[in-house]
Order: structure tokens, then C-alpha cells, then sequence
């Protein structure tokens, strides 16, 4: 197979014996020993990369977890290429060695990636962007200097890529040779209606774990990245109707103006590299009890919409997780999209981990909880992390409806999730603490209607 | 002179580039084998059967190698002899190496080494404190107890007593880049290894011990360390034997690299503890005794067990001249990775026992900690303070006490001058009043409760073991005038490379951009200590020191004959040497002194002075001197879910007469966001069943950008040191990462205002801080 893409500014072509194969260990195969593993799970960022696609915005991907059909017609730019080409340190990079942002050194590759993708979006949000960069040496005080520093400099022009006009960006046929990655979603439909054994690679966020983790074997796989026609954000008077395929922070970008805690959620989702692969048909297909979308979207009563062939069919997302791994879903039969009734904007999210940022949820709440005339009408809470599935949390809902806003009223709601729940103790937290904390994340919606002072990551010395 | 300049660390460029090389970024030659170890999933029991036939057909295996295909097995320890490379029969953990898979590729031995299936009689293994107390497994023989003073008569004489319990939880270096290890094979048995090790000289031992041979054929190199913490003191020594091993064996290159599950789950990592502890003080606040209980799980081998829980002991004072001071200490066997060096070594542990005495008196009397911490400070010594002036002076004596003046092991504390940083920071931070702020803010807000604390640092300087205090040098100058230079220590980012070379230039009066240090090689420099206990650049600093005087008194005399001067006129500054009104270049110098027949390479050797130590009595003056700082934090909690964060920190710490301010002041701030780390996120869970189950950055939490404090101010008390250090600087690796401490004791003021138990455990979780304030 045959994955053409742009390196560094020069065309190259890879020619992976499996389509599994990650761009990191092609990179570092080929002498381009600057990008580092330093997990191979994408928590870390030692391998970030910044790739260019059909937008021209250049984004900061973890290279450990991206195979290399995901890459195909892309530009991909390594620390090797971050520099000018006739040597000129990029603004990033002098100002780390200026503010002494390196150390030993191992992590550096990952952030000078990431801040020049960052900088070249002009980001200001700088822990943010490099939240899914990890680094031990340093406790990232100078490096968030050097972030700093370099916001006015101006973008050098080898940063401004444009992808390869060649196979992959434009709809049409995909190469015989390469591995399938159909460019719409009917072509899509059919193929998995006749191969329904396969595995679909969306942002590979978690199958690439499958793959570089746990060495298994995929069987077939389909490369969706290319089905332009399943991404993208459609805001209309009924509903927002989001594309299976939208990666997390377009997700988080676009819903911010109508639930703004839904997007502080997604800025806690995975980092800026993992929310740039991730797609929201994947969080939801994937079934995890810990997906952080879920629970929001079951609050704000969305709608999942699954196709096999040319059958489609919708349904409430709750009704979509059965049990502990297991979905309503059929042989052949993929996720095409969510959509989200247009509705005053009245969700409140809560999600509890170890590490504020880059952690996956002990537990995440998301309560929609419209209060008309002074009282609670017909209250949506729905958590992750509490159960086998995302969930409601019926009795408390039920605690809640028709009530007015009082701690009273929220306190009786709390203490009815324990009727709703049965949680597990885990290495993130004790059965008893989920409990306790949702009670706690249920509380913090009842002060936050009561408008009651900032919340914790407001706070300031 | 080009120390105390904040110049950048000397591989910066190479770093922003992505040139800079990495053990495993070192291209192999054709043929290279890679290798991976199958490990145990069992924590104890007997290895009664392995059966390989499944790995051995795997593709791209070439060999397994397994106990049977060894006469002798080769040992990994840094200590005991108890480490073998490959399981022998008896199991000691879940991650232990029971066999070797020598591949084509990484990714083709890593999943090979997936195949095998074990035959194991299992048995219960021993995992709490408990678990080992009353199986007696642990080393030493015994507990280690080191008092000074009438402890049982100072508690029964004390006017108030308390006492308390509590853990304190493990935890992973995290170095970014895993183990890795190279070996090339030479000729006549000859082995060079490149390793990402921080101990050189040990691997070259352990894989002449393995291979038979002695150290001479075996050479080991490391340029840089992408991170070392102490875990590569020790940890690296498997892989290089193991790739020695095969590479002998082959005649082939062999290189490994532990997968990061791998490397938590094989590796040692910082040592748990249970601290208990018996008090005696009076209505102020003043201390008069204290009995420390200290349980230390060490995991299934010593490796460096022993002296880390001695340095536990050792610091079990910190800051605070305490009559009567007994510490007890158990070294316990369990059936998990051997846990090892990691930064402070021990004295972190040690130093929050001590801590949490202070913060548990203090809420006992109703003090303000700090005023109780004051009250119990040695005094401090009659030296001037910081550059910026002269020091406020802390009042000594006040409450009319007597001070003894020397630690619970007899050492006199010469260069105390936590009264005036403490003193000092208290000004800048704006303690008094910030305290009053979060009280105030506190007794108005029922969610989120704040806590401030500012918390001192003592921190012992030296190998406990003393014949480690010693470092060699190796300096060439070239005829071009390009000096070139080794010495015994490894780089791992702290600087150490950039300071010793700025000692360098500043010897020879030279440009620094002279001075090239390249990597550190059992070849050039032997019998070297590892870069460990913060001495690195005051071992080596001093040793490449001597050997570039020895080089630039022959400079001086060869001058100083052509022009009939004194060779101490002879004067070398600014790139420029000064003879009797001639003016050379250094270059011009280089090459007449070469012309001359002169010798310009010399070797350097530097043994810490001063410093003798009984372990057996536990009495003695085990270190040089001590490195002092004060951290003050204000931390945030919800009192809701028991999320917390870390919002104003201040740091004042004591570098000596910096050798770089700008590495020394990144030490401070990585270390106490590591150390901060350590007592919050980051948190270590075993199962039932001895198997980690924090194995990878998605479970265990290190801190990322956004934990670092949004007011985050350092800054150096640059008083000289007052013993003869290299410059007068003063070791700055381990000292900073217990500045974490003021989170922890912050958190538990939080937790106090919200009504809670402040006296958690450790790491302060957000689930420890909701069930703490529950508890009230």
C-alpha cells in the first residue's frame, strides 16, 4: 500500500506492510529520531507532530497513536522540519531556549510541535494547548513563558502548508492499493454492510491503543477520515446536528455559544492532540462507560442516528447503551450522527478526575435542568463513570421535577443517586467517592443556579 | 567569569531541534537484535513450568532465552546480589522478567513476549505493611532505631503529648524516555554499552560481572538521559545486561527499550511509607520529643533500600532543634517492584514525618504552624545572608530555651539560615496578611475553603556512604585552543554539563563556546560515583576545576619563563591570557604552550573533606553541609467533590553563590511541581493481587501545565556556601522537590477550615480531601 503525504515540505510516499502501522515508528524507522516515544498511548505528546489538512490549519497530533493511512495527502511536519529551511529557529523554538523551556530535553520535540501549531492559530489559551504535553523536568513554568512571549511574533511562512492536491483530499475513488477509506458515507454504508466484521478507524484515539497496546489484530480495517460528508456541524431552528466524524475541538468550538459547559467539558477532554483526532462518533460507537460526550448530550435528550446500508434508524442516545460494552447496534450498522434539540441553554457539567486536564473521568455529570416559573421542569441528569454505561439518574430526576430550586430539593436529589447507582471502586477512584462526588457535582449545579460564587478553576490567589 | 551567569543549558538548541540523541535515537548497526522480556503476571509463587514453544515460533524471534540457558545467572543488583536478570524458580512479583526474547524488532519482541505460558504454584504474597510484620521479611536484619537524648523521659516529662499515623504514598519517576539500553560487541570480548543510566560506572560492572570478563573490556557510555529522578540510578542495570548478554552471545548488536506499561510495571519506583509518631511539647508549641515509627516497603530486593530509609531517618528532623529525637525504622520485604532512588531519597518521607508533627502541634495549641515551626528551628548560624543585603536576623532564643545545636545523629548545624529565608519569604509572600485574606474568605464561603502554609526545607548534602564522595576529570586543551572535557557525571537535564563547563571557562578565563563536554564514558573517567544525592556538579564541578588548574599552571609557567615573570602574574580573563604587558589570545597560548612541549590534557580528583559517619551508631557528620529554602503555597478545595488546586506559590531557596541562576532557578520550579505532584495526583494502586494497576500517563497522574501554580514566583537566597564547594555554590537537585510540602500542609489547613480531618494521608487526592472533610 502506497500513503502519500507531504514531510517536512518534501513529497514522500510511505509504504506500510500494515495499515496499523503508526507514523511514529515510520518517522523514527527513517531517521527522524527527534519526535519521541514516551508512551505510545497519546498521553504524553513526545511524539507530537503538526499535520496540515484540507482546511489549512495546522494541528497537533500524537504521531504514537496515527496510522499512517490517517496521514494520507496531509502535510505532516516533524521537529526536524519546525526551523526555517535555511536554519532559522522558529520564534518557538528560540524563545525555549531563551526562557530555558528544556531541560532534558525528551519531552521538547512534542512541545515545540505543539506551541508552533499553536502559534500558528494564534492560540492564547497556552496551558491548554500544551495540556497534552507532559513534562518532568521543568513544571512547565518557562515553557508557558516562551508560550508567552512569542504571541506577536509573526507565523514564518514554511508553517502555512498547503496538503498534496493529490488522492485522498478530493472525493472520489480510493486507490486499489491502499487500505479502504471510502470518501463518503454511502460508499461507506455499503462496504461495511457487506464486510460487517471489520473495525472503522475514526480518530484512532482508542483503537490505536488496540493496536499499539494490546497487539491486536484488527482484521479489516476502514479508514473514515476521508468521508467529508460525515463531518461537520449543521445548526439549524430544530436542532444541532453533528456529523459522526466532527473531531472534538471543532465539537468543542462550535457548541461553546449555545451550552458553554459542555464546551469547558470538551476543553477537559483528552488535550488539544487527542481532541484534534477524536471524533464524536467514536466516543459514542466506542460504548465506554467513560466517554465524557454522553453524558451532556443524554442531558440535552440527543438523538443518535445509525445507518447499515440504506437503512437508518434513530433513536435517544441513552437507549444506544445497552450494558458494559455492549450497544444497540447491528452487524454493518455505524453511527452517522447526533443531534441535539435547539433549547435554552440550561446544562451544567461536572466532570471529576485525578488530574484536572488530559484524565479520564472518575465520573462526569451532565444535568440539564430548565427551571420554568420558578420550578424545575422536567430535569435531564445523566452520568459516566457511575455504571457499566452512560446513564440517568432516574430517581433523582424524578427527585427534582416540578421542585423549586432549593438545597432542599437538590439535597433530596442527591441523595436518591444512590438508588441509581451501584458504582465500582477502580485505580481512578472508590465506589464510595463516585457516590459522595456525584452527590457533590449535583450540589455544585444547585449552587450554580443559586448563583453562588466562582467554581474552583475560577478561583484565583 | 562565566559562573553565576544564567547561560542556557548547553544542548538547548539541540533539544528545540530534535537533534539532540537519545540512547535510543543512536542509529544501530545492520543486524541490531531487539529485545523484550516476558514478565510475571503472578506477585509470588514458584515458576514450575514455562512453556516458550508459542514465543520461539512468533515472527521475527530469533532466540528466548530462559534461566535453563544460563550456568549462572547474571545479577542486576546495586547492592545485595539478590536481583537475578531472569526468574530462577522463585517469583517475587508481578512484572518480575521470567524469560528474554531476542527479535528482529521491538514491536516483534514486545509481542512475543506476550506468548508464553507459566505454570505457577502460586502463594499468597505479601503486600501491606502488615503482610511483611508478620511474615519478619525484611532487610537488615531487623529495625534500624538511631535516638539522641531521654526520649521516654522527655515524652513523660512533656506538659502535652499527641501522636498520630498516617501513609505516605510511592511514586514513579516518569522519566519522559523509558529504560533503554544499546550494546555493540568489539573485538577479543570486548563490550560497549550505551545506556540511559545516571551510574555508568555501575553497568560497566554489573555486564563485566555478567559477561565474566573484567572491567577493562567493557565499556559504558551515556551522553544524555531523557530524565533520571533516581530511576536510572539502579534500573537501567537489566537491560544493559541483558543486551550484553545477547550481543556476546550473537556477536550482534542488541538494544532494548522498555515500553512505558513496562517500565512501571518492571521498575522500582520512590518508597512508600507509614510514619507513626509519639510527641511531646508544651502550650506554645515548643517540642521536646519526638518517637518516629517508620515503615518502608521496599519491595521484593534491596537494591538502594537501605540507604534511602537511613536518609529517611536523617531527616527526620528537618528544620527544628528537637531535645530528644528517636527514629525507628522497618525495612520490609514485599512482593512488589523493587522500590528505589527517587530525588531526596528518603530525606522527602523523613522531612514530612517532622512536618506533619508540626502542622498536628499546631492545630493541638491553636497556633499559627508557622509560629510553631519558628519556635522550633535551630538557630542560625552567625553568617551573612542573602546578596541583597544584610538578612533579618531571626530572633534567637527567644522563649528562652537552650538550643543543642547538632541532630538527632550528632551532626552540629553550622550554616542554619532558615530563620532569615523564612523570615524573608514571609515579607515578599505577604504571609500575615494573605493568611488573615483566606480566613477571612473562609469564614464567608461554605464551597471552596482555602489553606496557606509556608513550610522550611533542610536537606542533608553528601553520599551517606562516604566512599562515594568522590569525582575525577579528564581536560584536554588543543593546540587550537578548543578544550574538550569528560568528568564522572551524567547529564539528565539538570545542567550539570552546562554548570561544569562554565567552571571550565571560568579556570581557563576562556569564551565557554571553547569548551565542549562530551558524553560521559567509563573510558575516559573510571571508578565514577553515580550522578545521584544532588552532588554532581560539587563532585565534578570541582574535580574538572583541578584538572583545568593543573593544565593553566603549566600555561602560566611556560609563559611566564618566555617573559621573566612570576607565573602567578600571569593572568587569564576574558578570552584572553596576560603576561608581563603581552597580550595573547587563548588560542595563541594553546598552541605556543604545544610548540613548547608541554603537556595540555590533565585529569582532575575531588573527595568531599570533612565528613565521617558511623551507620552503626547512627552518629557522625555524614554530610558536608546543608542546603536550606522555604516555600509558601495557598492552595483551594471543594468542599463539594474534594477537587483541589494549587493557586500562589512562592519559593526562597538557598543555592549558594549560584553556579547558573536560571538552571538553579529551574530546578526549584520543576522540583517542587514534581514534589507537589507526589503529595496530590499522583497516586500508586496495587490490586489484591500485587499487580499495579496505574501502569501508564492514563492512569497515574503527574502534573501537567495547567497544576502549576498561576502565581508561581522563584527566587535564589544567593549567600555564598560556607564551605570551600565549587564556587561556593551550594547542590540544588533534590533540596527544591520538598518545597511540594507546602501544598500538602496547605491542603490540610483547607481541609481544617472545612470542618474536616487535616491529617491525611498522602497523596491528598481529590477523594482523600472529600473523604477527609466528611470525617468531621
Amino acid at each position: 500500500m502506497e500513503i502519500p503525504f507531504r514531510l517536512n515540505g518534501e513529497d514522500v510516499t510511505a509504504t506500510p506492510g500494515d495499515p496499523t502501522d503508526t507514523l511514529l515508528d515510520w518517522l523514527r524507522a527513517r531517521g527522524l529520531t527527534g519526535t519521541k516515544e514516551g508512551c505510545n498511548e497519546g498521553d504524553c505528546g513526545a511524539c507530537s507532530v503538526v499535520v496540515t489538512g484540507a482546511d489549512g490549519m495546522p494541528k497537533a497530533l500524537n504521531a504514537c497513536i496515527l496510522f499512517l493511512p490517517q496521514v494520507a495527502g496531509k502535510a505532516v511536519r516533524t521537529v526536524e522540519g519546525i526551523a526555517a529551511p535555511d536554519g532559522t529557529l522558529h520564534p518557538v523554538q528560540q524563545a525555549m531556549i531563551d526562557r530555558h523551556g528544556s531541560q532534558c530535553g525528551f519531552c521538547t520535540p512534542g512541545f515545540i510541535t505543539t506551541m508552533a501549531a499553536a502559534h500558528a492559530r494564534g492560540e492564547r489559551d497556552h496551558a491548554d494547548q500544551i495540556a497534552g504535553n507532559l513534562c518532568r523536568c521543568t513544571g512547565y513554568a518557562p515553557i508557558l513563558r516562551a508560550a508567552r512571549d512569542v504571541e506577536a511574533a509573526p507565523v514564518p511562512d514554511h508553517m502555512r502548508e498547503s496538503p498534496l492536491p493529490v488522492a485522498g483530499n478530493s472525493p472520489g475513488e480510493h486507490e486499489g492499493a491502499g487500505p479502504l477509506a471510502p470518501t463518503s458515507a454511502d460508499a461507506l454504508a455499503d462496504w461495511y454492510l457487506a464486510n460487517p466484521d471489520a473495525t472503522l478507524v475514526a480518530g484512532a484515539t482508542d483503537v490505536g491503543l488496540w493496536v499499539t497496546k494490546q497487539f491486536r489484530d484488527l482484521g479489516q480495517v476502514a479508514f473514515l477520515n476521508r468521508c467529508e460528508d460525515l463531518k461537520g456541524i449543521e445548526v439549524t431552528e430544530d436542532g444541532i446536528r453533528i456529523g459522526a466524524m466532527t473531531d472534538m475541538e471543532t465539537l468543542r468550538r462550535a457548541i461553546a455559544p449555545h451550552h458553554p459547559s459542555f464546551a469547558e467539558l470538551l476543553r477537559r477532554y483528552g488535550s488539544v492532540q487527542v481532541r484534534n483526532a477524536a471524533t464524536i462518533g467514536g466516543n459514542i460507537a466506542n460504548g465506554s462507560p467513560i466517554g465524557d460526550s454522553p453524558p451532556p448530550l443524554i442531558a440535552l435528550g440527543a438523538t443518535l442516528h445509525l445507518r447499515r446500508g440504506a437503512e437508518r434508524r434513530a433513536m435517544p442516545l441513552e437507549d444506544f447503551f445497552l450494558d458494559y460494552g455492549k450497544q444497540d447496534r447491528q452487524p454493518g450498522e455505524f453511527v452517522e450522527a447526533v443531534t441535539i434539540p435547539r433549547q435554552p441553554d440550561a446544562l451544567y457539567c461536572h466532570k471529576v478526575s485525578k488530574r484536572f486536564d488530559q484524565d479520564i473521568s472518575a465520573l462526569c455529570m451532565g444535568a440539564n435542568l430548565p427551571v420554568v416559573e420558578g420550578r424545575l421542569a422536567a430535569p435531564r441528569i445523566a452520568f459516566g463513570g457511575m455504571a457499566g454505561t452512560p446513564k440517568r439518574a432516574a430517581h433523582a430526576e424524578a427527585a427534582l421535577d416540578g421542585q423549586k430550586v432549593t438545597e432542599a430539593a437538590f439535597e433530596k436529589a442527591a441523595a436518591a443517586l444512590a438508588e441509581d447507582f451501584t458504582p465500582l471502586s477502580d485505580m481512578r477512584a472508590s465506589a464510595a467517592y463516585r457516590l459522595e462526588a456525584a452527590r457533590g457535582a449535583l450540589m455544585g449545579a444547585f449552587r450554580a443556579l443559586a448563583g453562588d460564587g466562582p467554581v474552583l478553576l475560577e478561583l484565583r490567589a | 567569569m562565566t559562573v553565576a551567569k544564567p547561560m542556557p543549558h548547553e544542548s538547548a538548541r539541540l533539544h528545540v531541534t530534535g537533534a539532540a540523541r537519545y540512547t535510543d535515537d543512536v542509529p544501530a548497526p545492520a543486524g541490531c537484535l531487539h529485545l523484550a522480556f516476558g514478565v510475571s503476571e503472578v506477585a509470588r509463587g514458584r515458576l514450575d513450568a514455562l512453556d516458550l514453544a508459542a514465543v520461539r515460533a512468533a515472527p521475527g524471534v530469533v532466540a528466548v532465552l530462559s534461566a535453563e540457558d544460563f550456568g549462572t545467572m547474571p545479577d542486576c543488583s546495586p547492592s545485595l546480589h539478590d536481583e537475578p536478570l531472569l526468574c530462577t524458580g522463585e517469583i517475587h512479583y508481578a512484572g518480575q522478567p521470567l524469560y528474554l526474547v531476542v527479535a528482529d524488532s521491538h514491536l516483534n519482541a514486545r509481542r512475543a513476549a506476550r506468548l508464553h505460558r507459566a505454570e505457577v504454584a502460586e502463594l499468597p504474597p505479601i503486600l501491606t505493611v502488615e503482610d511483611a510484620l508478620e511474615a519478619e521479611t525484611w532487610f537488615d536484619d531487623g529495625p534500624r532505631i538511631w535516638s539522641d537524648g531521654d526520649v521516654e523521659a522527655e515524652l513523660s516529662a512533656a506538659p502535652r503529648r499527641l501522636e498520630g499515623q498516617f501513609e505516605i504514598g510511592g511514586q514513579e519517576h516518569f522519566y519522559l524516555e523509558g529504560q533503554a539500553a544499546l550494546a555493540l560487541p568489539g573485538e577479543g570480548g570486548e563490550m560497549h554499552v550505551v545506556t540511559s543510566t545516571q551510574h555508568p560506572t555501575e553497568i560497566q560492572h554489573k555486564v563485566a560481572d555478567a559477561l565474566g570478563v573484567p572491567m577493562h573490556a567493557v565499556r559504558s557510555e551515556v551522553r544524555r538521559m531523557g530524565g533520571g529522578f533516581g530511576g536510572k540510578e539502579s534500573q537501567g542495570n537489566a537491560l544493559a545486561i541483558a543486551c550484553a548478554v545477547v550481543a556476546a552471545r550473537t556477536g550482534r548488536a542488541a538494544r532494548m527499550r522498555y515500553d512505558r506499561d513496562d517500565d512501571f510495571v518492571v521498575t522500582g519506583k520512590r518508597h512508600d511509607f507509614r510514619i507513626a509518631y509519639e510527641v511531646g511539647h508544651d502550650d506554645e508549641g515548643r517540642v521536646t520529643a519526638v518517637r518516629f515509627r517508620h515503615w518502608v516497603r521496599c519491595g521484593w530486593s534491596q537494591d538502594l533500600s537501605l540507604p534511602v530509609a537511613d536518609r529517611a531517618m536523617l531527616h527526620a528532623d528537618n528544620a527544628y532543634d528537637i531535645p530528644a529525637l528517636e527514629v525507628t525504622s522497618w525495612r520490609l520485604r514485599t512482593n512488589m517492584q523493587s522500590a528505589t532512588a527517587f530525588r531526596g531519597f528518603g530525606g522527602p518521607q523523613g522531612m514530612l514525618g517532622i512536618e506533619r508533627v508540626m502542622d498536628h502541634v499546631a492545630q493541638a495549641v491553636g497556633r499559627d504552624p508557622l509560629e510553631v515551626r519558628r519556635l522550633n528551628f535551630y538557630d542560625d548560624a552567625a553568617v551573612e545572608g542573602g546578596s541583597e543585603g544584610p538578612a533579618p536576623r531571626a530572633p534567637r532564643n527567644i522563649y528562652g530555651a537552650s538550643k543543642k545545636g547538632h541532630t538527632h545523629y550528632g551532626q552540629r548545624v553550622e550554616d542554619f539560615c532558615l530563620g532569615a529565608i523564612v523570615e524573608r519569604l514571609r515579607e515578599t509572600c505577604d504571609y500575615d496578611a494573605r493568611r488573615a485574606r483566606v480566613a477571612a474568605w473562609n469564614a464567608e464561603n461554605s464551597r471552596l475553603k482555602r489553606g496557606i502554609a509556608l513550610t522550611p526545607v533542610k536537606f542533608g548534602i553528601s553520599f551517606t556512604l562516604t566512599h562515594l564522595n568522590q569525582a575525577g576529570a579528564l581536560v584536554h586543551v588543543y593546540a587550537d585552543g578548543s578544550v574538550h572535557l569528560n568528568h564522572g557525571g551524567t547529564e539528565m537535564g539538570q545542567g550539570l554539563h552546562s554548570k561544569v563547563a562554565q567552571v571550565a571557562a571560568s579556570r581557563f578565563g576562556c569564551d565557554p563556546a571553547r569548551v565542549r563536554i562530551t558524553a560521559t564514558d567509563t573510558g575516559k573517567v573510571p571508578n565514577t560515583s553515580a550522578t545521584a544525592a544532588s552532588s554532581g556538579a560539587d563532585l565534578n564541578g570541582m574535580a574538572v576545576a583541578r584538572a583545568c588548574d593543573a593544565i593553566r599552571e603549566r600555561m602560566a609557567e611556560f609563559l611566564a619563563a618566555e617573559h621573566q615573570a612570576e607565573p602567578a602574574s600571569v593572568v587569564f580573563a576574558d578570552d584572553r591570557v596576560r603576561v608581563a604587558g603581552a597580550e595573547y589570545g587563548f588560542e595563541e597560548v594553546a598552541a605556543k604552550v604545544y610548540m613548547g612541549r608541554v603537556s595540555l590534557s590533565a585529569t582532575g580528583f575531588y573527595a568531599t573533606p570533612d565528613i565521617s559517619w558511623d551507620r552503626a551508631a547512627g552518629k557522625g557528620r555524614p554530610f558536608f553541609y546543608f542546603a536550606y529554602g522555604a516555600a509558601c503555597s495557598e492552595v483551594a478545595i471543594d468542599r463539594l467533590t474534594g477537587e483541589n488546586r494549587i493557586l500562589r506559590t512562592d519559593i526562597l531557596h538557598d543555592a549558594g553563590a549560584s553556579l547558573n541562576p536560571a538552571l538553579d532557578i529551574g530546578q526549584i520550579e520543576g522540583g517542587f511541581v514534581q514534589g507537589a505532584g507526589w503529595l496530590t495526583t499522583e497516586e500508586l494502586v496495587w490490586d489484591g493481587k500485587g499487580r499495579l494497576r496505574t501502569h501508564a500517563p492514563s492512569t497515574y497522574k503527574i502534573p501537567c501545565a495547567s497544576d502549576v501554580p498561576e502565581a508561581f514566583d522563584v527566587h535564589l537566597w544567593d549567600g555564598p556556601n560556607r564551605e570551600e564547594t565549587i564556587y561556593r555554590s551550594k547542590a540544588v537537585g533534590e533540596p527544591p522537590f520538598m518545597h511540594g510540602i507546602s501544598v500538602f500542609s496547605a491542603l490540610s489547613q483547607a481541609i481544617a477550615a472545612a470542618g474536616g480531618n487535616p491529617l491525611i494521608d498522602a497523596p491528598a487526592t481529590a477523594e482523600r480531601v472529600l473523604m477527609a472533610v466528611r470525617a468531621s
